[in-house]
C-alpha cells in the first residue's frame, strides 16, 4: 500500500479547565489518500474544526495534543518546532476557512499575498512568482487575472475572495488541504462553484482534501469517503455512499433522517431529540446514549471503542446491519 | 387568473417596493462629487397568502427576503406599495385599535436565537413581554407555552445561556405565540442550527400550524427546507419575485431559468460524485442592477430582448413566471 498524505492516529485534544480536563477530539485515527476528498460531519461543537486544526499545528492555547502521531507523507509532524510547522503549513498543508476575509490581509493586494507565499515556499524569481500568482488566479476562475492581481480583497465578492482564499491555499501545491466549512457561508450557485472547483483541483493535483461540514448534500457530492464525529469521538467512517446509503451508527442514521431532502414534498422530518451534550458533562458509556433510539444497559456503561473505527466499522455496540427502520 | 381572485387572504401584498438610501454622508458627496446612490432592496412584490398556509420566500443573499419580511411586520416602511393584513393597512390606518389588533395577530422569530434574547431577562419575563406591554393576563402563560414548545414549565426561571441553540429557538417561538399571533413571520428561523435541532424546529412549526391554525410566512434560503415546509413558494432574484408555484409545480417542473439554476446547484444527499456545470457569474451589485431581466447576464437560454425589456410576473398555468421564455 503507497503511504497515504495525511495520517492520524489515536489523536487526542485536551483543554484544561477549573473544571477539569475537557478533550474536544478523543482517540480519532483516519488516513487520507492522494487525490481523496475525505469529508468530516458532525453536529456544531463535536470537534471537526479543533480536529483540522490539530493537523494544521494551529490549537488555540490552552489546547493542545495530549497524545496521538500525525504523519503527512510518512513525516511525523505532530513534534514539529512552531517554526518548522509554519514552513510545513502552506508548503504540504493548506488551510481553507469558513470565513475568507480571516484568511485575507485588507492592507494588501491580492497579487502581494500570492507572491509572498509563493516565494516563502517556492525558490524562484520575482518574476516568475507573479507569473505563478496569476496562473494560480486563473486556475481558481478570476476572470481576468492579470488585471484583478492589483486589487485588494475588499474590492471582490464574497464568492470571489473564497477563490482567493482557495488560490492562496494552493499556490505553493500543498499535497494536503484541509477545508473547514469552505462554503457554509456563500449562495448555493456560489457553493456548486466552489466545491467544484475543489474536486477539480484534487483530480489533478491529486492533493489530498479534508472538508469539513455539516452539510451532507455537500459531503454526498463531493467526499469519497466520511468521517462522522459526535462529541469528540468518531462515530463512523466509511466510503460515503456506504455511510449515507446504509449507515451503521444510529447517530449517521439520525443525521441523514433529519436532513430534508428534496425529491420530497411535506413529511415530518425525523428528528434526533436533545441536543449534544456538552464536553464537561458526557454521559458514561457511549456520548449518544441519552438521544439513541437503541440504548441498552451496556451503552450507558461502557464506551464502545472507538480506537478501531476503521472503513466498515462504527463506535457502536449494536450498530444497524442495514438501512434502519426507526420504530417510530 | 389575477391575484384579486384568492377568497380573502389573511396577508395581501401590492407592488411592494422598498429603497435605501446608500449614499455616502451629504459631506462627502459633495466635496467627492458623488451622486445620490439608490439601492432598490424590494421592487414591485405582490402576493397572497391565504389564512391557515405557509407561504415561502427563497432567494440567494440580499435578493430582499428580509426586507419584505420586515415590511410585512411593520418593522420597515415601504417606500411604494402596500402590505394588507385582515384588510387593514397598517401604513395607512388610521383607527387606533384596529392597529393594535392587527399588530396582535402578527410575530416575528429571527435567525439568530443567540441574539434575539435578552441575556438578562428569565425566560419567563421574555416570553410574556408581548402579552405584558400590551397590559394582558401573564399568569402561568410562560410555563403552558414552554410546555406547548417542548420545554418544561421549569425552564420559565433559567436565563438563555442555559439552553441550547435548538432550545432557545423554542423559546423564541413560544414568545411569539405568546400573544396568539394569526401570522408569524420567520426569517431563516432554522439556519443557524444543526440539521437534527432544525428538525426539531420544523416538527415544531408543522404541529403549532395545525394546533392554532397558524399562517407562516417563511423566509429561507434552503429550498429543501421550503419543499417540507411550504404551501406557496415565491422566488426572488434581486428583489423581483421571478416565479411563484406550489412546491411540488416548482420542484417537478421550474419554469424560470434562476429557480432551474437553484434546484440544480442544491447539493443532493444521493448525489454521489454528480458534476454539474456549475453556474455562471453571481448576483450582480443591487445599485446598479442589470437592465431589461435582471438574470440575463448569467442565463443561458437569455435572448437578445432579454437585456432590453423587462419581463413580467405572468401567470403560467398554476404558476406566476417572468421570463420571456417561460413555457
Ligand atoms: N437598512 C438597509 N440599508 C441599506 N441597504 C439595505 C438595508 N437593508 C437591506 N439592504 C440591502 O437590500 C438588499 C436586500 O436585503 P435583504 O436583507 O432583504 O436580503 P435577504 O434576501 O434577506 O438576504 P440574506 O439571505 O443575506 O438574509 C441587499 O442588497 C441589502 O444589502
Ligand atoms: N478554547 C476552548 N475552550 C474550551 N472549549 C473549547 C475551546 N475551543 C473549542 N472548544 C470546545 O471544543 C469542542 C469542539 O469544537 P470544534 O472543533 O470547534 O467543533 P466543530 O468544528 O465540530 O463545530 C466544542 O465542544 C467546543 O465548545
Ligand atoms: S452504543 Fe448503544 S447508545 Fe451508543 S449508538 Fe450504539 S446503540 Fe446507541
Ligand atoms: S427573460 Fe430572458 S434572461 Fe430572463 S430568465 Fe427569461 S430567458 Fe433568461
Ligand atoms: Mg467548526
Ligand atoms: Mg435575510
Amino acid at each position: 500500500m503507497t503511504t497515504p498524505v495525511l495520517s492520524v492516529r489515536n489523536l487526542t485534544v485536551e483543554i484544561p479547565t477549573r473544571a477539569g480536563l475537557l478533550k474536544p477530539v478523543d482517540g480519532i485515527s483516519y488516513d487520507i489518500a492522494a487525490g481523496e476528498i475525505l469529508g468530516v460531519v458532525g453536529e456544531s461543537g463535536a470537534g471537526k474544526s479543533m480536529t483540522g486544526n490539530a493537523v494544521i499545528g494551529l490549537l488555540d492555547r490552552p489546547a493542545r495534543i495530549a497524545s496521538g502521531e500525525i504523519h503527512v507523507n510518512g513525516r511525523r509532524i505532530d513534534r514539529l518546532s512552531r517554526k518548522e510547522l509554519r514552513r510545513s503549513r502552506g508548503k504540504e498543508i493548506g488551510m481553507i476557512f469558513q470565513d475568507p476575509l480571516t484568511s485575507l490581509n485588507p492592507l494588501l493586494t491580492i497579487g502581494d499575498q500570492l507572491t509572498e507565499t509563493i516565494s516563502e515556499h517556492l525558490d524562484v524569481s520575482d518574476g516568475e512568482a507573479k507569473a505563478r500568482a496569476i496562473h494560480a488566479l486563473e486556475e481558481v476562475g478570476i476572470p481576468a487575472a492579470r488585471d484583478r492581481i492589483d486589487a485588494y480583497p475588499h474590492q471582490f465578492s464574497g464568492g470571489m475572495r473564497q477563490r482567493v482564499v482557495i488560490a492562496l491555499a494552493l499556490c505553493a501545491e500543498p499535497s494536503l488541504v484541509i477545508a473547514d466549512e469552505p462554503t457554509t457561508a456563500l449562495d448555493v450557485s456560489v457553493q456548486a462553484q466552489i466545491t467544484a472547483l475543489l474536486k477539480r483541483l484534487c483530480r489533478e493535483r491529486g492533493m489530498a482534501v479534508m472538508l469539513v461540514t455539516h452539510d451532507m448534500g455537500v459531503i454526498a457530492e463531493t467526499a469519497d469517503r466520511v468521517a462522522v464525529m459526535y462529541a469528540g469521538r468518531l462515530a463512523e467512517l466509511g466510503p460515503v455512499r456506504d455511510v449515507i446509503t446504509a449507515p451503521m451508527h444510529p447517530y449517521t442514521d439520525g443525521l441523514m433522517q433529519a436532513t430534508p431532502d428534496a425529491s420530497e414534498g411535506a413529511t415530518r422530518l425525523r428528528q434526533i431529540p436533545g441536543a449534544m451534550p456538552r464536553l464537561g458533562s458526557l454521559p458514561p458509556g457511549c456520548a449518544f446514549n441519552p438521544r439513541c433510539p437503541y440504548t441498552q444497559d451496556r451503552c450507558c456503561q461502557d464506551p464502545p471503542p472507538t480506537r478501531d473505527v476503521t472503513d466498515g466499522r462504527a463506535a457502536c455496540w449494536f450498530p444497524l446491519t442495514e438501512h434502519a427502520a426507526i420504530p417510530a | 387568473m389575477p391575484l384579486d381572485q384568492n377568497a380573502d387572504p389573511l396577508v395581501s401584498i401590492r407592488g411592494l417596493t422598498r429603497i435605501f438610501d446608500v449614499s455616502k454622508p451629504l459631506l462627502n458627496r459633495i466635496v467627492e462629487r458623488l451622486p445620490k446612490r439608490l439601492l432598490t432592496a424590494v421592487s414591485d412584490v405582490s402576493f397572497d397568502v391565504p389564512e391557515r398556509t405557509t407561504y415561502a420566500l427563497v432567494g440567494e443573499s440580499g435578493s430582499g427576503k428580509s426586507t419584505i419580511g420586515k415590511m410585512v411586520v411593520g418593522l420597515l416602511n415601504p417606500s411604494e406599495g402596500e402590505v394588507e393584513i385582515e384588510g387593514i393597512n397598517l401604513a395607512s390606518e388610521t383607527d387606533p385599535d384596529k392597529i393594535e389588533q392587527v399588530r396582535s395577530d402578527i410575530q416575528m422569530i429571527f435567525q439568530d436565537p443567540y441574539a434575539s434574547l435578552n441575556p438578562r431577562w428569565r425566560v419567563r419575563d421574555i416570553i410574556t413581554e408581548p402579552v405584558r406591554i400590551r397590559g394582558g393576563e401573564t399568569d402561568g402563560l410562560a410555563e403552558k407555552l414552554l410546555e406547548q414548545v417542548g420545554l418544561s414549565a421549569v425552564d420559565a426561571i433559567k436565563f438563555p445561556h442555559e439552553f441550547s441553540g435548538g432550545q432557545r429557538q423554542r423559546i423564541c417561538v413560544a414568545r411569539a405565540l405568546a400573544s396568539e399571533p394569526k401570522l408569524i413571520v420567520a426569517d431563516e428561523p432554522t439556519s443557524a442550527l444543526d440539521v437534527s435541532v432544525q428538525a426539531q424546529v420544523l416538527n415544531l412549526m408543522s404541529d403549532l400550524k395545525d394546533e392554532f391554525g397558524l399562517t407562516y410566512i417563511l423566509i429561507s434560503h434552503d429550498l429543501t427546507v421550503v419543499r417540507h415546509m411550504a404551501d406557496r413558494i415565491g422566488v426572488l432574484y434581486l428583489g423581483r419575485l421571478v416565479e411563484e408555484a406550489s412546491p411540488d409545480a416548482l420542484f417537478t417542473d421550474p419554469k424560470h431559468p434562476y429557480t432551474q439554476m437553484l434546484i440544480e446547484a442544491a447539493p443532493r444527499m444521493d448525489g454521489f460524485g454528480r458534476e454539474i456545470v456549475p453556474p455562471e457569474g453571481e448576483i450582480p451589485d443591487p445599485i446598479s442592477p442589470p437592465p431589461g431581466c435582471a438574470y440575463h447576464p448569467r442565463c443561458p437560454i437569455a435572448v437578445e430582448r432579454c437585456s432590453q425589456e423587462r419581463p413580467q410576473l405572468e401567470w403560467k398555468g398554476q404558476s406566476r413566471v417572468a421570463c420571456f421564455l417561460a413555457e
